[in-house]
């Protein structure tokens, strides 16, 4: 008997109910609220918005029994939630544009895309039957990754958006094929290091009572940092190139165990940062609108504007929030996309924004938790390096917006308004469910 | 593996805290500052974005919050902007407040702490909070009146309710419309408001409390005529009155408009003295009673003190290096002495009121958004400069001046009416000041009046206080008079 009549509580199946409950309701009353208090609230349309909801989490819910049922009990709820909130304020900001007189549909878009991610999702996880069949397409997914990167810079597709060029435009629509690029990296870095990792973790010279790899194994890591440099050059995008290194650097250390390749790696960094912060005039730009953001003559300039009024926004949201639909979010440019940790940090508070970090905490960490939970080398680098994925994507936008590192143009998970970034984090959500699956399922299970 | 994952996860977590600080950082630590931060526009936009209160006048709103889809929500628009452009001021998001806009904006924009009731309601109700509606004393009936009366003349004019200090009409001429300086479209607002700046007769200034203040000229012989009753002269003692006054110290001399002689007799009574306005009689009764005199009398009426009735008035001045010379020209409302419109109508308002002189205020109450009364202003007595024996010899002296005096083009047929004329040299090379002052009925007093017509408006070096000013006083004191008959 294949379908599911016996309930076993170990799965998670069930505890995902109450989970998945929760983060519905927060979905569903994020969107009341936000119509309530623009005087907007319409119970036809929000009823039609919260059954496609229930429906949609429903069905996945029913598609993980059936497909991934030990998948993680927690994972699947806590990215419901974040997509909910992103999805309100989305939805609340189209309101405001509305009241400036430009009309704007981002949240109907969104949740397009949200509905193409978790279809997507599930289709990952059904597809991909077994995560270690991905270790045969380790050097075809670094092809991919490859070609998602440097799509933008060919003439013809390429899409040049407030001068970064990491768009393409494919069937009229416009695509980051860096987001994919990203998962197709971290499937390619797993590979590759899991057949590697001996050669890397061999020891070198010694130099400050740190054992260094020998200087004939440092290729890798420096095709790595020359692809995150060009990729800083000639798309100027900051945020991929960092992302891109840094998944990297963290997935070398899960490898190898060697805090000397991180050292190294973080010594590369700074050195390139450094170097393009004296060659390139944006990146240097990005630095001093970074450190001096209040400056009068630096705010006057633009460069530090948006930054500033971004921080403004939050200031103004205070402890908790001046609520869904009262504040005034439309006053920081890209609201919805970049800038919609600003958004949130305003209409929700301190105490949302930290609720929404958490959540972020909770997702990561699920994410580790089903590394260490998986037997084999491979499964335990593809879920670290997906879980890292997010962490550090999230952390560069959010420590973007809120003065902890420049500020970089990378979308933040689930939250922003972005359709690649959102498919190709619901397929991410995807493979760590299967992931999860198999790390969670008893031996005997495994066996049949 | 599982070591250096369980690592990750705890630099994972370092980097999470590090963005829990940042977001604490800006949030709490440094929100206050922030919030603060002349380049925040959310501070404005909330300002700006709040339902404001109206301006009420006669039951009608002359100043509103008109809601609009913009991101400030709300236009201030303003109905016969013009008009009350004196009392009102502007409300502009480009150069913030002027006027009651500005001296009342905490009842308008509902922070003030009359409204924390209100506000409290509005909170649970989940009511946009609104601001108080804030009435004016002005009367529409006597504006317009005043308003059409000066006409294009520069110049002010100021009613007042002699028995309560209530502000009936505030005119001053040329003005602005505040409806040009509240647009939302900054450029149009920028333009407006150079315009307004560069414009050397003054549009923005409120002539009628503000300004560089007039000097008041004859019309302040009823200050000194005052300290004179103090002194123990009656309308009938006789002063000296000259053809021509050889000052003190000095080789100029004091003369009378025209120069011609106040009396054959180089003599005459003190009420026809200020019947026909004798310069060389009053300078000498100054020089007699000592200016010390008539100075003390000049601060009882208000002299010197800073008013706010909200707006803030300009003090009245008074010479501060007096010798004779000095004290026969300060005497008829020359040399350093300086008054407001509002002071000028302050003298007669006390004379009217026997006596006693009301404190002048614009604000009659102030509603919250339930229409309850927040505040409410009552008339109080700001001092009692004169008995009512010496505000009787007064009345009857200014009575004088318009029956048979300077003054007869304030006559109003069937009404007896006080008043004063004034021509005031400006000390430079230009046409004299009119101006006029005075009261009626004389028997029992509605409104009290100042109007000045600047460089004697359009008669030029022609004009009288008498010719120019009287006329325009004259047709306030009647509408003012119908108002109160029809309202009785």
């Amino acid at each position: 008997m294949a379908t599911v009549t016996t309930i076993d509580v170990r799965r998670g199946r069930t505890a995902e109910v109450p989970l998945l409950a929760i983060a519905v309701a927060i979905t569903i009353s994020a969107r009341g609220l936000v119509d309530f208090n623009t005087d907007a609230l319409d119970w036809a349309s929000l009823a039609a918005y919260g059954g496609v909801t229930i429906a949609v989490v429903v069905a996945f819910h029913v598609a993980l029994r059936r497909w991934a049922p030990h998948a993680d009990p927690v994972l699947f709820a806590c990215v419901v939630t974040l997509n909910g909130i992103g999805l309100a304020m989305i939805h609340r900001i189209d309101v405001a544009y509305a009241l400036r007189g430009r009309e704007t549909s981002f949240a109907s878009a969104q949740a397009g895309w949200t509905l193409v991610g978790m279809a997507l999702a599930v289709a990952t996880i059904i597809l991909v039957r077994d995560y270690r069949i991905l270790r045969r397409f380790t050097y075809t997914a670094g092809i991919v990754g490859l070609v998602g990167l440097l799509l933008p810079l060919l003439p013809g597709i390429g899409r040049e958006v407030n001068g970064a060029r990491i768009w393409i435009g494919v069937f009229g629509r416009s695509l980051q094929p860096g987001e994919f690029a990203k998962i197709a990296f971290v499937i390619f870095f797993a590979g590759y290091l899991v057949s590697n990792r001996d050669t890397l973790a061999l020891a070198g010279p010694r130099v400050l009572g740190m054992r260094f790899p020998r200087t004939r194994d440092m290729g890798p890591l420096a095709i790595v940092w020359v692809a995150a440099l060009l990729v800083q050059i000639y798309e100027r995008d900051l945020g991929t190139s960092l992302l891109l290194f840094g998944m990297f650097v963290a997935m070398l250390y899960v490898a190898t165990q060697r805090v000397s390749w991180v050292v190294l790696g973080v010594g590369l960094f700074l050195v390139g940062a450094v170097l393009a912060g004296s060659v390139f005039g944006h990146v240097a730009s990005r630095y001093t609108a970074w450190l001096h953001a209040l400056d009068f003559s630096v705010y006057a300039s633009g460069q530090s504007e948006q930054l500033v009024r971004g921080l403004f926004g939050m200031a103004s949201g205070g402890l908790f929030g001046t609520g869904l639909g009262n504040g005034r979010p439309d006053l920081v440019p890209y609201a919805e996309s970049d800038f919609v940790f600003a958004s949130l940090g305003e209409e929700l508070g301190l105490a949302g924004v930290l609720a929404i970090l958490t959540l972020y905490i909770v997702i990561i960490e699920r994410a580790m938790r089903a590394a260490i939970g998986v037997r084999d080398g491979f499964g335990k680098l593809l879920a670290a390096g997906l879980g890292f994925t997010i962490a550090l994507q999230t952390f560069i936008v959010i420590g973007g917006t809120t003065r902890v590192i420049p500020l970089t143009g990378l979308t933040t998970p689930f939250l922003a308004y972005g359709g690649s970034s959102m498919i190709a984090n619901w397929i991410v959500v995807g493979l760590l469910l299967r992931i999860s699956h198999q790390a969670r399922m008893p031996e005997r299970e495994a066996a049949t | 593996m599982n070591d250096p994952v369980r690592r990750l996860s705890a630099v994972i977590l370092i980097m999470f805290l590090a963005l829990m600080t940042a977001a604490s950082w800006i949030q709490v630590v440094s929100a206050s500052s922030l919030n603060a931060d002349g380049r925040n526009v959310r501070t404005l936009y909330r300002e700006y974005g709040n339902f404001r209160g109206p301006f009420i006048i006669d039951g009608e709103r002359i100043a509103y919050s008109a809601p609009v889809a913009d991101p400030y929500n709300y236009l201030r628009s303003y109905s016969d902007g013009d008009l009350y452009a004196a009392a009102t001021g502007y409300y502009s998001i480009v150069f913030g407040r002027s006027g009651l806009e500005q001296t009342e904006n905490q009842l308008l924009n509902g922070t003030a702490d009359s409204l924390f009731w209100s506000r409290l309601g509005d909170l649970f109700a989940g009511r946009e909070q609104e601001g108080a509606s804030v009435e004016l004393t002005i009367r529409s009936a006597i504006q317009r009146v005043a308003r059409d009366a000066l006409g294009d003349q520069r110049g002010a004019v100021i009613a007042l309710d002699p028995r309560t200090g209530a502000v009936l009409a505030m005119v001053t001429s040329p003005t602005f419309d505040p409806a040009a300086l509240a647009t939302h479209n900054t450029s149009d607002a920028n333009d407006a408001y150079s315009a307004l700046l560069s414009d050397a007769s003054g549009p923005l200034v409120n002539r009628t409390i503000n300004g560089d203040t007039y000097p008041p000229g004859s019309t302040f012989k009823l200050v000194v005529a005052a300290a004179a009753l103090d002194a123990g002269y009656t309308p009938d003692t006789q002063i000296y009155a000259p053809r021509e006054l050889k000052l003190p110290q000095s080789t100029r001399t004091l003369r009378n408009y025209g120069g011609s002689a106040c009396s054959p007799t180089d003599s005459m009574t003190l009420a026809n003295a200020l019947r026909i306005s004798c310069n060389t009689a009053f300078a000498s009764l100054g020089m007699s009673l000592g200016w010390g005199v008539v100075e003390r009398k000049a601060l009882e009426f208000g002299w010197r003190d800073e008013f706010q009735i909200p707006l803030i008035v300009t003090p009245s001045g008074l010479p501060s290096d007096i010798d004779d010379a000095r004290t026969a020209q300060s005497s008829i409302g020359q040399y350093d002495v300086r008054a407001t419109p509002l002071q000028m109508a302050m003298v007669s308002a006390a004379i009217a009121n026997g006596g006693t002189l009301m404190t002048p205020y614009l604000v009659r109450n102030a509603r919250a958004a339930d229409l309850r009364v927040i505040s409410e202003s009552t008339p109080t007595a700001y001092g009692i400069p004169l008995t009512t024996a010496q505000a009787a010899d007064l009345t009857e002296m200014m009575i004088g001046v318009v029956n048979a005096g300077s003054g007869v083009a304030a006559r109003i047929p069937g009404v007896s009416v006080a008043g004063k004329t004034g021509t005031a040299e400006t000390g430079r090379d230009e046409p004299p000041h009119a101006w006029f002052t005075g009261f009626a009925p004389a028997d029992n007093p509605v409104v009290a009046v100042a109007v000045i017509v600047e460089n004697g408006g359009n008669l030029g070096s022609e004009a009288t206080g008498g010719r120019v000013a009287a006329p325009i006083a004259r047709q306030v004191m009647e509408a003012a008079i119908a108002l109160d008959k029809a309202e009785r």
